[in-house]
């Protein structure tokens, strides 16, 4: 098994973990602070997704469809906030659970309807488009950098506003302990908008970055946010720390897994029966992590809760 | 006061009781067909109802024991093996084995952590069953026939299979009854509303939750086998995260708790599935408003409206 | 309340069963995936099932057509509830479908063993072509490993020494690369099989950039194969000639556009076929869906036509399951790819092609016909079947 090819999978490991940062950030501050389970969060990311093809194609313009995406996307993302979910905030999880699952099968039937079945694209903008020579054998996609290269600067942004800024620090007091900041006289319903408006872009912007590489198609959100869940759990409730430490894990054990895993595996296994074995244990690795982290740590990498 | 709350199980039951009689069912097998999945699927959800609604224990793997029911029909009858006899057992013990072990991890957690590590062995269950190429993958298998029962092909008719279904929610149901209103039951109850007084109290609550996730394990792992043998066909996608997903969403419409509200709710979920997909391709777009709009408007799901209906109290 | 509630729903079930009692009128029973990424595959079926259907005035050899559309969300349970209910509620006389060979695995027994004839317009998997044939099923399309052969006979004609396979991990896939390696003699450097509707290829690109094979061999279906091609391009590695299956075709093609433009594909047909009735099918068909149709299409259409021969040949009597049975087998109808038959085993008897994706004048995207690679072939499981003529 080559070097280039441990670079390039984690690479690509490293793509797949800012992912589901973005949409896992988001996730883990409305569950964190508002004690909200948003099962629709993975929909956020598909209306992005939706809306980036269509302002794309609208304006013949990536960066102008990705303008106009984000604002839409979060638009629709406090439209939810005000006639549904705002009302289920006092609710216990398992009515959350259920609506936002209806509100899952409305939409994904919804998108069907509006733009078709058909998988849609979007293509990649000109002057990110072919692939660069990173090292001698190794070819990279141009987008993909710019995916972990946003990502990562989104991480790092979201860093600084969380533990340098008043509402950062709002954010936290909340998720640690939300009846405490509303009791010393902060106006909870509006920081409660806030955060969720602001997960929705994101979960948005993720779905707008990939649209370019993925298909564009009805449901693409419904398996990524189990993997986003698995990312916040592993990560800690609440703790954009931990969701982004957790992101990086998911995306490169579930990449590295995937390729490496059947190879390990011959060293003591027969070929046959490790090839067999290892595609049956590579997509059960996250699962398996998850389950481990939280044999050892039952709230998490990072709980924020105390 | 009793007898009022005894009212809506024995019309339920009434109601599957009655159903194969009316009319003549030559050609509309295809009711008895339906109904009966609907009560395959009502002995899961009052399996998990049992956890979920009493335990306030929330498994999002449920669906793990629905397939390891199948599989045991599915597996056995491979081998030639087609005799009930063997097979119930074997579905029954290996669903209690597995939930025994993942219980037993699961239950250190709380909350959503218990949700997530569930959702956890659901998915290695499931991407277990994609892996086994011999018993045909991802594509599944189709069975030669339904089980045999001490040898004698009974269950292969319609309706007898279907009054065998009906026995066996009968049974489940008054085992869950009998378990709920038992002094182990009120332990579970207490455990809901306070988890720290009842430790404080002397139980060990550990092995009360350890128990029932067992037993509802056990109990589901009994409508996986009678889904396979209503199918004849066993497939990796019994147990798909969708699918526990689906029974959680059958226990909440039909309202938690009462045993009574995830038999319903496992009705309204499929009946509402199968007749709004008769008459639109996009029936989800009017199946996700109806779930948001009765959490919306119909506190504690079906039960709930019937209770504000009728005036009886609180049938926990 | 809730009794009540629950009786009428129940009533409202028995109601649908009861007015489905009609005679002399022809039912055809759709059962195709219309839901999640695969949707669009179905969609194309349907499309061309009930084109055909307009076409010959709403009557199928001469019979009211009633055409029942149910969708089987690609899990193989809720296939069987829905086939269940044609069959035994609506008293279908044939289900045409399904895409998905999984979903075949499932729905098979629960027709054949009832009153209807299952036409599959797609999925053609080996147990049913070879020691599980079965009189009462029938396929419009191939079996699933000819087309995969194409390529792999292909590869071989071509001189490629060393070849990197992938597929999806379920039946189809293995049956894809079983058939690939029945004509391919060469060295396959790579084997992979991914996890079925996975979106993003990277890790299996990395690999198939290492191995540096003279030419790769996919086969990926609807949405994956719209992310395989894109993500194949951006890679940069579309220099290596890309042999597919069902990967480029006119149902992924409006979403792949010029990144699949001289992909290689496998197929019994062609959008760009000369024949009249092809030629005629092809502009109604754009006409009225305003796409370009696929194989998909191509089949389901062909099976309406198959089910009106069978009728007329059976002298429009339904009853008479012998007479329609002999009908199917006969297929005395004009293809849209002309040269077709069935075989002993219920599965056609006809020619393939290599196909290549070209964008046509009016700017669409298209498969079109390469050179004819098999001429009347008929699958090798059919020597297993043990019907007779």
């Amino acid at each position: 098994m080559s070097l280039t090819l441990l670079y390039v999978q984690t690479l690509n490991g490293l793509q797949l973990g800012v992912l589901l940062f973005l949409i896992a950030a988001g996730l883990t501050l409305v569950f964190g602070v508002m004690d909200f389970v948003n099962l629709a969060h993975g929909v956020q990311y598909m209306i992005g997704a939706y809306l980036a093809a269509m302002f794309t194609a609208l304006t013949g313009n990536f960066f102008f469809g990705l303008a106009l995406a984000l604002p839409s996307a979060l638009l629709f993302g406090l439209l939810l906030e005000f006639f549904i979910f705002r009302h289920l905030y006092a609710r216990d999880h398992l009515d959350q659970v259920l609506a936002t699952f209806g509100i899952i099968l409305t939409l994904n039937q919804a998108v069907k309807v509006i733009w078709g079945a058909a998988p849609l694209s979007v293509p990649i903008p000109e002057i990110f488009s072919g692939s660069v020579v990173l090292m001698p054998g190794l070819l990279y996609p141009v987008w993909r950098l710019v995916i972990i290269a946003s990502g990562l600067a989104i991480a790092l942004l979201l860093g600084i506003l969380v533990t340098k800024t008043r509402i950062g620090m709002l954010v936290r007091a909340g998720a640690t302990n939300a009846p405490m900041v509303s009791a010393l006289g902060v106006d909870i319903g509006r920081l409660f908008m806030i955060v969720f408006g602001f997960g929705a872009m994101l979960a948005g912007f993720a779905g707008a970055m990939v649209a370019p590489i993925l298909s564009v198609e009805p449901g693409m959100g419904d398996n990524l946010l189990i993997l986003t869940f698995v990312v916040i759990v592993i990560g800690g409730i609440g703790s954009i720390r931990g969701a982004f430490i957790a992101a990086l894990m998911v995306g490169l054990v579930d990449t590295l897994g995937r390729s490496f895993g059947p190879s390990i595996l011959r060293a003591f296994l027969d070929p046959a029966a490790a090839a067999q074995t290892g595609r049956a244990l590579a997509p059960m690795l996250i699962y398996i992590l998850m389950a481990a982290v939280l044999f050892f740590r039952p709230a998490g990498l990072f709980p924020a809760k105390k | 006061m009793i007898m009022r709350r005894e009212i809506l199980p024995l019309s339920i039951f009434l109601a599957f009781a009655v159903l194969p009689l009316l009319g003549n069912f030559g050609s509309d097998a295809f009711i008895l067909s339906i109904v009966t999945r609907v009560m395959i699927f009502a002995i899961a959800a009052v399996s998990l109802d049992l956890i979920l609604g009493y335990g306030a224990l929330v498994s999002f793997g449920h669906a793990a024991f629905l397939g390891i029911g199948a599989y045991a029909v599915g597996i056995l009858s491979a081998h030639g093996i087609r005799e009930a006899a063997i097979q119930i057992p074997a579905a029954l013990i290996v669903s209690a084995l597995f939930a025994l072990l993942t219980g037993a991890i699961s239950l250190r957690t709380k909350g959503i952590y218990f949700i997530m590590i569930t959702l956890a062995f659901g998915q290695m269950a499931y991407f277990f069953a994609v892996s086994l190429a011999a018993y045909g993958g991802d594509d599944g298998m189709t069975l030669p026939g339904r089980s045999l029962f001490f040898g004698y092909d009974i269950a292969q008719s319609e309706r007898a299979f279907y009054f065998l279904v009906f026995a066996c929610l009968i049974a489940v149901y008054a085992a869950c009854r009998m378990i709920v209103t038992s002094r182990f039951g009120r332990v579970i109850r207490g455990a809901r509303e306070n988890p720290q007084r009842m430790e404080a109290i002397g139980f060990s609550l550990f092995a009360y939750q350890l128990t029932i996730y067992v037993i509802a394990g056990t109990l589901c792992g009994l409508a996986g086998f009678l889904l396979a043998n209503q199918t004849q066909f066993v497939s990796p996608a019994y147990m798909t995260w969708q699918r526990s997903g689906e029974l959680i969403v059958m226990v909440l419409l039909g309202g938690l708790g009462s045993l009574n509200g995830a038999i319903l709710g496992a009705a309204a979920f499929l009946l509402l599935e199968e007749g709004l997909s008769h008459f639109t391709e996009y029936w989800k777009l009017y199946f996700g408003p109806f779930l948001v709009l009765v959490v919306l408007f119909a506190r504690g799901g079906l039960m709930g409206g019937f209770k504000r209906l009728t005036g009886t109290g609180d049938g926990r | 309340m809730i009794k009540a509630k629950l009786f009428v729903t129940l009533g409202a079930v028995a109601l649908m069963a009861s007015s489905a009692a009609a005679q002399e009128k022809l039912k055809v029973g759709i059962v195709v995936t219309l839901s999640g990424p695969s949707a669009v595959l179905g969609q194309q079926a349907r499309d061309g099932f009930n084109l055909a259907v307009k076409q010959l005035g709403g009557k199928l050899g001469g019979l009211d057509t009633e055409v029942i559309i149910v969708d089987d969300e690609l899990k193989p349970d809720v296939a069987v509830n829905k086939v269940k209910g044609l069959v035994e509620r609506d008293q279908v006389n044939f289900v045409v479908g399904p895409i998905f060979s999984n979903v075949l695995q499932a729905i098979h027994k629960p027709v054949v063993e009832s009153n209807a004839f299952l036409i599959s317009p797609n999925a053609g998997t080996s147990n049913f072509a070879g020691p599980q044939c079965n009189p009462n099923f029938f396929v419009t399309s191939y079996q699933n490993d000819q087309v995969h052969e194409v390529l792999g006979k292909t590869a071989q004609d071509k001189g490629y020494k060393r070849l990197f396979l992938i597929a999806p991990n379920y039946q189809a896939g293995k049956d894809s690369l079983a058939g690939v390696k029945r004509h391919y003699k060469g060295e396959v450097v790579g084997e992979i099989y991914t996890p079925l509707n996975q979106l993003d290829f990277s890790a299996e690109l990395a690999q198939i950039a290492a191995a540096k094979p003279d030419a790769v061999f996919a086969f990926m279906p609807g949405g994956m194969g719209v992310n395989l091609v894109r993500q194949y391009r951006q890679a940069g590695l579309a220099n290596i000639p890309f042999l597919s299956a069902f990967t480029v075709d006119e149902s992924t093609l409006p979403a792949q556009k010029e990144a699949a433009v001289g992909f290689f594909g496998g197929a019994n047909w062609a959008p760009d076929m000369k024949n009249p009735q092809n030629e005629a099918f092809v502009k109604a068909y754009e006409a009225a869906y305003n796409s370009v149709p696929g194989t998909y299409a191509m089949q389901a259409y062909d099976a309406a036509l198959l089910i009106d021969s069978a009728i007329k040949s059976a002298g429009g009597k339904l009853s008479d399951k012998n007479a329609l049975r002999a009908g199917l087998k006969k297929a005395d109808f004009k293809s849209l790819r002309g040269n077709f038959k069935i075989g002993v085993n219920g599965y056609p008897v006809q020619d393939f092609y290599l196909v290549q994706v070209v964008q046509r004048p009016d700017g669409k995207f298209a498969t079109s016909l390469r050179e004819k690679v098999f001429s009347d072939y008929v699958d090798v499981y059919a020597k297993d079947c043990k019907l007779t003529n």
